[in-house]
């Protein structure tokens, strides 16, 4: 009986064994805690915040964030000093260059320089037209703070846009209290460089540039449908 | 005391070379020479060096490649420059003459040395190579360079780390985890761009070589495997199976022949040898 006992503890205590189960723990750990490490960091994966613009010629956002490579060459070449690379408490995946508008607009520079210096083809280097650039949309997203929906003229906005009278225009409208001029922006000419932003008068402007997914509708294929 | 103080430099004529470097490479990316700018711009991920040579890192660039983007030819050129120069001549040099989270690790492990800091969790030193895998899957999957939200090399560049408070509790629990927890954890085990600079750098010929001389082999002191950050490439050459140090582990750091003084230890770039092996075939 106590012989049989011994036995049995024997048998428990086998060491080759007991490293066996110890290593295939061992592995099992390492495997789960690599795939929450792993799983967080894909679904926390960062994206771009509204306000902060990319630099012109930048690809579309997901193709953006593969191919930039965080050098910071385009934000070293910008003559004024607009760009920034994001670090962890920015708006933007970290270390991908951009721009808040309402702090600093792009100016649209004509050579580009900032696209020109990309090594990787996250900012076409190619562009040779700056009119072309698509950083986002202006969009009077206030009517009710607006000025000049207000009656006043200060169509500021208008006036500071660098291809004014092309991407805002001033449209009359007739209403109870008389003739007002809307800012009215149009998309297919607006580069989105930010700086009717900038300049608005308002304490929180009433112009924001917009990413273009955010800024515009989009109809189907029938006018008034979904899809 | 001349004679002694020259005598002291000799003693630490690489490590000197070495930190002068990196020094260096790191103020050419931040001095502003007036009238001509900087000698380098741009970061260690990419740069221009002198306003011509553009320079891009390989493992950089094959983060952005799993992560799905086609790699354009300027980045590509750099990479193959870069990348040439790691594997033909230079192996794992990065990490001891460029790197500057070197400079952090190493101060740590001084001072762990200084105040005779005992405690060390052994990790493993294959554990960098599962990182530098595990960031490439996750590049893959993400959609996103995996390894640069973290690579604290190119974010101590970004953001001079110092002045920005996630940047700093990056680098101080780097430090310190160095300094108590493990014994060159960093450099040493975890850091995925040296596993990369590691294979890439294979074959590299510029090795450390051995000619043991008579005292050396009487005393037997190994002194250069007690230096050496990852001793186990010194291994083969001490215990004479090998003329000269071939693990990609070695990062061509200089430690062990500042500490040689029998000069049986000497850094060769052993390009002859490469071609007249061949040719004895």
């Amino acid at each position: 009986m106590a012989e049989q006992k011994q036995n049995s503890m024997v048998k428990l205590e086998d060491p080759a064994k007991r490293e066996t189960f110890r290593q295939i723990f061992k592995r099992f750990g390492v495997v789960l805690v690599g795939s929450i490490i792993g799983q967080s960091m894909i679904l926390s994966r960062p994206s771009r915040a509204a306000e902060a613009l990319r630099p012109p010629g930048a690809l579309p956002d997901l193709d953006f964030d593969s191919s930039c490579i965080r050098c910071g060459l385009c934000v070293e070449d910008c003559p004024y000093d607009i760009l920034k690379l994001a670090s962890w408490a920015d708006p933007a995946p970290q270390g991908t260059p951009f721009f808040v508008a309402r702090e600093e607009p792009c100016r649209m520079c004509k050579d580009i320089p900032c696209a020109k210096a990309c090594p990787t083809g996250a900012l076409d280097r190619h562009m040779t037209d700056i009119k072309k650039a698509d950083m986002g949309v202006a969009v009077l997203v206030d009517h009710e703070t607006c000025l000049n929906y207000k009656g006043m003229t200060c169509s500021i906005c208008w006036r500071v846009c660098p291809i004014r009278d092309e991407a805002i225009t001033l449209e009359p409208i007739e209403s109870e209290t008389g003739r007002l001029l809307i800012p009215t922006v149009h998309s297919d000419t607006c580069t989105g460089c930010g700086t009717c932003e900038k300049h608005c008068v308002l304490s929180e402007a009433a112009i924001r540039v917009l990413p273009r997914e955010l800024g515009l509708g989009l109809s189907g294929r029938n006018a008034v449908g979904r899809s | 005391m001349l004679a002694r103080f020259g005598r002291s430099l000799y003693r630490h004529r690489w490590l000197l070379m070495r930190r002068t470097v990196q020094i260096s490479i790191l103020l050419a990316f931040i001095v502003q020479i007036p009238g001509y700018g900087k000698i380098a711009q741009g970061n260690l991920s990419s740069s221009i060096l002198f306003g011509e040579l553009k320079l891009t890192d390989p493992f950089i660039l094959l983060q952005s490649f799993f992560a799905g983007s086609s790699i354009a030819l300027p980045a590509l050129l750099g990479a193959i420059i870069v990348g040439g120069f790691y594997a033909f001549l230079a192996g794992r040099l990065y990490c001891s003459w460029v790197c500057p989270i070197n400079l952090l690790t190493d101060l740590a492990y001084w001072l762990r040395k200084k105040f005779k800091i005992k405690g060390n969790m052994s990790l493993s030193r294959s554990l960098r190579l599962w990182i530098l895998a595990l960031s490439l899957v996750l590049s893959l999957l993400g959609g996103t360079l995996a390894w640069e939200i973290v690579n604290p090399i190119t974010r101590f560049q970004r953001e001079l780390m110092w002045f920005s408070l996630s940047g700093a509790m990056l680098l101080g629990s780097l430090f310190l985890f160095d300094l108590f927890v493990s014994r060159r954890a960093w450099c040493g085990h975890l850091c995925p761009v040296g596993a990369f600079y590691g294979l890439l750098g294979r074959y590299g010929r510029l090795k450390v070589t051995a000619t043991p001389t008579e005292s050396c082999d009487s005393s037997g002191c190994s002194r250069c495997v007690a230096v050496c950050p990852e001793p186990h490439v010194l291994a083969p050459v001490v215990a004479k199976q090998a003329q000269s140090v071939t693990s990609g582990d070695c990062t061509r750091c200089g430690a062990c022949l500042d500490e040689c003084h029998e000069g049986s230890l000497s850094m060769k770039l052993d390009l002859v040898g490469m071609v007249s092996k061949k040719t004895d075939q």
